[in-house]
């Protein structure tokens, strides 16, 4: 059920987020844009200088592969198989189904929870580059940056977006420790 | 606004060109390789030449055409930040009488400049956004002498490829030609219409609106137009050394 280039792109975005989050909070860390700083034994890069060069070599590795698995998505017909449709009615029932632990967590099948988060999470990575471009480049890429609301409302927009990829990740990594064989799916490719 | 004695605290750790040692624990190092890579240098190596690559991506994203945003009075950022890589008590208190401007390297014209000679030359001035490498960002008001015309006035060869300076409070930096040749880098005399306060660099600093901070020296004492890499107090310590906005 899954294809090989699906699962060499998700445990590479696995590796290339982790870098990306640990690093970004030791950048975060520098400056706080609110009243509290990220632990030191959860970040990467032990200062502001090598978490930058973490953070600017790995974003190459996760928007390359965030790519790869796009182009590869849309035109195998991979994403539009597996992630859709989205219907608000399905994705209800499924959400008060998983409320009371009655819904099946089905590598074969996405339920329309599971559907939703994808999708979500995939514009969350999504949001995160572009965020990150208009605050990497709010001169020569000034465009960007406008439309996301000038250079400091765009670094609180980079911040959004990964708030909003570390809450899917504690959700998927709790829900892989609960159906442990989605791992193995994940790994082998075979359901 | 980060304290500059954590900057220290870091730099104390570090010799220099090995700043990435220990950057990736064991753990996170077999994530990204599949392996146990215990030779730290390995990191120090991709790192410091993705950050080179991360060079030249800026430099052919740089468009001299490009003007960084301005804004209105009303924008200014009171009080601007202070930042540096000592204390406010430690701000280096410059002679503007005695000072004199060193320039050197691929030039015609190799005369000291005083104050007086500066401020002699046609001045601009921009309200533009400062962005700090630690993240924050403020907005000042700063005037001066357009470098490209300072760099005509001394006949720099302006197909070298960098332009360096000395501080006299020991900070180094160096920046493209491309971009000092942008009609917005500036020799800056003043900060809000009045002479730069010691703080921000009496008598004068570089003010570079396409560049993060860190690449806008203050109390320039010497310049230099070289094709030899000059890297920069920041840069040595593995700082990107383009850093461009």
């Amino acid at each position: 059920m899954y294809p090989l280039i699906a699962r060499i792109t998700h445990w590479i975005n696995a590796a290339a987020m982790t870098v990306m989050i640990g690093s970004g909070w030791q950048i975060y860390n520098a400056s706080p844009l609110f009243p509290f700083a990220f632990p030191s034994w959860l970040t990467l890069g032990h200062w502001l200088g090598a978490a930058l060069a973490l953070h600017f070599a790995a974003m190459w590795l996760l928007a390359a592969n965030f790519a790869l698995y796009l182009g590869y998505g849309v035109i195998s017909g991979h994403i539009r198989r597996r992630l859709f449709p989205l219907r608000p009615r399905e994705i209800w029932h499924d959400a008060m189904a998983a409320l009371r632990f009655r819904l099946p967590h089905d590598s074969a099948q996405y339920n329309a929870v599971q559907r939703l988060l994808y999708v979500l999470v995939g514009c969350g990575i999504a949001l995160a580059i572009v965020s990150g471009l208009a605050i990497w480049k709010p001169v020569q890429l000034y465009p960007l940056t406008l439309v996301l609301g000038g250079y400091e409302v765009a670094r609180r927009v980079h911040f959004l977006a990964m708030s909003g990829i570390v809450a899917f990740i504690v959700v998927h990594l709790t829900l892989v420790a609960i159906v442990p064989s989605t791992l193995r799916h994940m790994i082998t490719g075979r359901t | 606004m980060i304290d500059p004695s954590l900057h220290r605290r870091g730099l104390r750790r570090e010799s220099r060109r090995l700043f990435l040692r220990g950057t990736l624990s064991i753990g996170a190092l077999s994530l990204l390789t599949g392996c146990n890579l215990e030779d730290d240098d390995a990191v120090d190596r991709v790192l410091s030449a993705m950050s080179r690559w991360n060079d030249t991506v800026q430099a052919a994203l740089f468009s001299r055409a490009r003007m960084a945003p301005t804004y209105p009075e009303a924008d200014i950022t009171d009080p601007f930040p202070f930042n540096a890589y000592y204390k406010l008590d430690q701000v280096r208190h410059v002679d503007g009488a005695a000072w004199r401007l060193e320039v050197s390297g691929l030039v015609t014209e190799r005369r000291p400049w005083t104050l007086a000679d500066l401020a002699a030359l046609p001045q601009a001035s921009q309200i533009t956004r400062h962005i700090c490498i630690e993240g924050w960002s403020a907005i000042g008001k700063w005037g001066g002498v357009p470098f490209r015309d300072f760099l005509a006035r001394v006949g720099a060869d302006t197909r070298a490829r960098y332009v360096s300076f000395r501080c006299a409070d020991d900070y180094r930096g160096s920046i493209d030609m491309a971009t000092a040749l942008h009609k917005q880098t500036l020799l800056a005399l003043t900060f809000r219409d009045a002479p730069l306060p010691a703080m921000y660099g009496f008598p004068m600093k570089l003010r570079v609106p396409t560049k993060l901070g860190f690449k806008n020296p203050k109390h320039i004492i010497a310049i230099e137009v070289t094709n030899v890499y000059p890297g920069g107090f920041w840069e040595d310590y593995g700082y990107n050394w383009f850093s461009g906005s």
